[in-house]
């Protein structure tokens, strides 16, 4: 799993200038997109399209996704997972997720790696969760597949399912969000938030990235370039983080070295899980090119 | 196999090809190629199309493509979707 | 022979005349002699008014084989050269060489006059639409003379270039000759193209479409330098004028390489009270200034001044208080007029005092930071502006070569890949502008510093910057374009390019 993925950057699947710059913008996560943002008459060309920039351009670096589309009641889902597992992508997201879905996609996966003679389960599954139901479920989604990365939040679907509009205060997914970072915490994947509709608003999409931090999601989605830089930031170690951080790694060494498992320092506590969100902090600082 | 039905794939827009195939009486592969790059990339572009045609076993077909610079993958992506469309693959 | 970067150029270039290889950018810069003007004075009457070019023509007794001169201050809504070298034609006149300070897409009919031997020369700093595409395809008799818009400026001072008759669109003129771009019909702002060509030229030829009662104040060009007034119809087309078209860009890849600017910018320590600052009018050089504009608001910076073609973003930032002042060569939308009109820091420059190497001091040689664009960069960093990837004379340096040498730190912003093109090169189809004077390439891919610049790549790489070497930057676009096939060229030269000290950096040949 990767240590960073603040941000994930979904791209349309249907135009290659998109795809072939994608990487450009210091996105953690690439998002191609098979559904939403290509019509029904061009799904065939955007699989076709989607497959060959993955297999022919160098995107080391960067974890690159593809969106399918939905794998039941659709056939467009496995036709697209038939035709670009072969070339290993990082990972499939699945919309409109729920646990059967992604037990679907999950065999086709197994299937296929095998096949290929991939490694097992070297593809994973990213879920995106856009209905109550799912929202409600998300703890036995997350023990659908060990192929999980993450769960991404789909706020537009749900918010509309409920009857609700989404504001700029976000009061509205306060459940989901709290409810999605606490269960992906759990096991131990990624909780990714819903994109930030409004692209010309910085200030709004900082607000509502720090909104979902503060709640414990680890990422956001974004769905225009220009909202990369803000959301890596948000997603970012602060200063303050890094350099308590770094206080309590050195500190550990020296507890270790004088047989302490537990020790305080600046009059706090540190156990094994103060030590090891200690070590994520500076792994991710250091991705993230933040001096440690 | 040969072409026996008219259509295309991709677009008339930044990066990207627009490929249309149609049958060719001639029984062979024929290629016009319009392209914004053509005096650097024309011969590159017209191998890309020929080796894909004939790596997905079209012998016979008459190919229409205006291109506005994209890149190997995508002429070779579009290419595809076309001849699948054609119901050749 | 080679000159210093490498450029095979002919000894002799017949209708230009003797080769003086470019041998470096400062090496021929400074001590020049300034040509002596014959005036031909006359106070017998108190009005210089013609009836018509005609009668100006006669007056001033144009012959074959004379060089005249043209401005690009109404741009792209120039009516002035087409309406004088129709003139010339009728008159029967040939072997006419036109020192224009640019030519538009409007002038296409000066092709028709090149194809039947009424134009023989051309010189510019700039040329695009029909008359580059006749040039590359050898339409025109002698080779165009590409000149920078400060090496023209020196050119003519020197006495190299040598105006019999200049004529000088202007906006606003009074019967003496008085005149100034600030109202009437085809209002443009500032008149600085045609600064040097008033002074040097044999004779002054006023052409306007609004004649004002004596004096035209504010004076730009006054009086005692011109020798007649025309009225016309009409000297422009206002929306070609002042087209007004510069936004900022939208396009993603454009902001990200102009937020890289901006942060090579602040990387390099230039960006402190007293900042100076240029660059273009394109979307993603308006964008670089935006950026900085920020970073100028966070860290309380007020800049010293900023130059160049000035746009309404420029003049909010002079009345926002980001700039003392703005040094305008040209204006580019209305906005800038208005702001000339009314605000005292709002200052006038002329093609000399912006970038002539070889007078006492030019205002690029004030200039912290200059952005600049590309159509190609050689691993020397030698940069094209003057033919595109075809080989198509369209473009030519304008101030490039000029700030680039005058700046501190002129910095390149470009996509790596345009259309299929990979814009970084092992050698560029022609050089404008030597890679000794340009320090940094920013790209949507990487940026890179000029070896002779570590001073600036330590800096860069300290603020963590994605630094990559240029070669890394070509082997990156070459891995997804392929390689381009080489366009080929005829023997025949078709335009020299003159750096700013006259020496020639590079040719250009026919298609």
């Amino acid at each position: 799993m990767s240590d960073l993925r603040r941000s994930m950057l979904f791209v349309p699947g249907f135009r290659p200038g998109m795809l072939q710059n994608s990487t450009i913008y210091g996105a953690d996560s690439i998002i191609f997109d098979l559904e939403d943002s290509v019509a029904v008459s061009e799904k065939d060309a955007a699989r076709v399209l989607v497959r060959n920039v993955l297999q022919e351009l160098d995107f080391s670096g960067t974890e690159m996704v593809v969106r399918i589309n939905p794998i039941i009641d659709s056939p467009f889902g496995k036709e697209d997972v038939a035709e670009i597992a072969g070339v290993r992508p990082d990972a499939f997201m699945l919309p409109k997720a729920d646990e059967e879905g992604i037990r679907i996609l999950a065999g086709m996966l197994d299937e296929i790696e095998q096949k290929e003679g991939f490694e097992q389960e070297s593809i994973k599954i990213f879920a995106l969760v856009e209905s109550t139901s799912a929202v409600l479920n998300l703890s036995s989604i997350v023990k659908a597949s060990t192929r999980l990365a993450g769960i991404m939040l789909g706020a537009e679907d749900l918010t509309a399912e409920l009857g609700i509009k989404r504001t700029l205060q976000g009061n509205e997914l306060l459940y989901a969000r709290s409810h999605l970072a606490m269960v992906c915490k759990s096991a131990g994947i990624d909780a990714i938030d819903t994109p930030f509709g409004d692209v010309g608003d910085q200030e709004g999409l900082e607000y509502d990235a720090t909104q979902a931090r503060s709640l414990g999601l680890t990422g956001k989605a974004a769905i225009h370039p220009r909202q990369v830089g803000t959301i890596n930031r948000t997603f970012s170690p602060s200063p303050e983080e890094v350099i308590y951080a770094g206080k309590v790694v050195a500190a550990v060494k020296e507890a270790e070295k004088a047989g302490n498992g537990v020790f305080a320092l600046d009059g706090k506590m540190v156990d094994a899980p103060v030590a090891a969100r200690a070590e994520k902090v500076l792994r991710q600082a250091k991705l993230a090119g933040i001096e440690v | 196999m040969k072409i026996t039905k008219s259509c295309g794939a991709g677009r008339q827009e930044a990066n990207d090809i627009f490929i249309w195939l149609e049958p060719n009486e001639k029984e062979e592969v024929a290629i016009k190629l319009e392209s914004v790059v053509k005096l650097q990339f024309g011969k590159q572009i017209e191998k890309v199309i020929r080796e894909t045609l004939a790596k997905l076993g079209v012998t016979s077909a008459s190919v229409t493509a205006w291109d506005s610079g994209a890149l190997d993958y995508a002429i070779r992506a579009r290419v595809e979707t076309a001849v699948r469309r054609a119901g050749e693959v | 022979m080679r000159n210093a970067l490498g450029r095979e150029l002919p000894e002799y270039i017949a209708g230009y005349g003797e080769v003086r290889p470019f041998a470096g950018a400062f090496a021929h810069a400074g001590e020049i002699n300034r040509k002596a003007v014959k005036v031909k004075g006359d106070w017998s009457s108190p009005n210089k008014v013609l009836d018509s070019l005609g009668g100006a023509l006669e007056k001033c007794g144009l012959k074959d084989g004379m060089t005249v001169s043209f401005h690009h201050h109404l741009r792209n809504g120039d009516y002035v050269l087409n309406m004088v070298l129709e003139e010339i034609a009728r008159h029967g006149i040939k072997d006419i060489k036109v020192a224009a300070s640019s030519i538009f897409p409007i002038h296409q009919p000066l092709v028709k006059h090149m194809g039947n031997g009424v134009v023989t020369g051309l010189y510019a700093g700039y040329i695009s639409g029909a008359v580059g595409e006749a040039v590359s395809r050898g339409v025109l008799k002698n080779p165009v003379v590409m000149q920078t818009h400060g090496g023209r400026a020196r050119a003519i001072e020197a006495g190299e270039l040598h105006i019999d008759v200049a004529f000088i669109a202007a906006p606003t003129c009074d019967e003496y000759g008085n005149m100034n771009g600030l109202e009437g019909p085809s209002a443009c702002g500032v008149l600085t193209y045609p600064a040097a060509d008033a002074y040097y030229a044999d004779t002054v030829i006023a052409v306007t479409d609004n004649l004002v009662p004596y004096p035209a104040c504010p004076i730009e060009i006054t009086q005692e330098y011109v020798d007649y007034v025309v009225p016309v119809e009409l000297i422009g087309d206002s929306a070609g004028i002042v087209s007004g078209t510069t936004r900022i860009t939208n396009d993603p890849a454009g902001l990200k390489i102009a937020e890289s600017a901006a942060q090579v910018i602040e990387a390099s320590g230039l960006l402190k009270d007293g900042f100076s600052f240029q660059t273009g009018a394109g979307g993603t050089s308006l964008a670089v200034a935006a950026y900085v504009k920020e970073m100028m608001k966070e860290k309380k910076i007020q800049g010293s001044f900023a130059a160049g073609g000035i746009t309404e973003y420029m003049v909010e930032m002079l009345e926002e208080g980001y700039f003392r002042t703005l040094f305008d060569g040209q204006c580019f939308d209305l906005k800038a007029v208005e702001s000339l009109r009314r605000n005292k820091n709002h200052q006038r420059m002329s093609m000399s005092m912006y970038g002539n190497p070889s007078n006492k001091g030019a205002v690029v040689n004030k200039l912290d930071v200059m952005i600049l664009g590309a159509t190609e960069v050689d691993l020397d960093f030698n940069v094209n502006v003057t033919t595109n990837s075809n080989g198509l004379l369209m473009g030519g340096s304008g101030g490039h070569s000029d700030t680039a040498a005058g700046a501190k730190l002129a910095v390149v912003v470009t996509k790596l890949i345009r259309k299929r093109f990979p814009i970084v090169v092992d050698s560029a189809t022609t050089v404008t502008t030597p890679g000794e004077t340009v320090d940094v390439l920013v790209t949507e891919r990487g940026i890179a510093v000029n070896p002779l610049r570590q001073d600036v790549l330590e800096k860069v790489k300290k603020a963590g910057l994605p630094v990559k070497t240029i070669e890394e930057l070509k082997e990156t676009a070459e891995k997804l374009t392929g390689v381009p096939e080489k366009v080929d060229f005829k023997d025949k030269v078709v335009a020299v390019i003159e750096y700013r000290d006259g020496t020639v950096i590079d040719v250009v040949r026919q298609l």
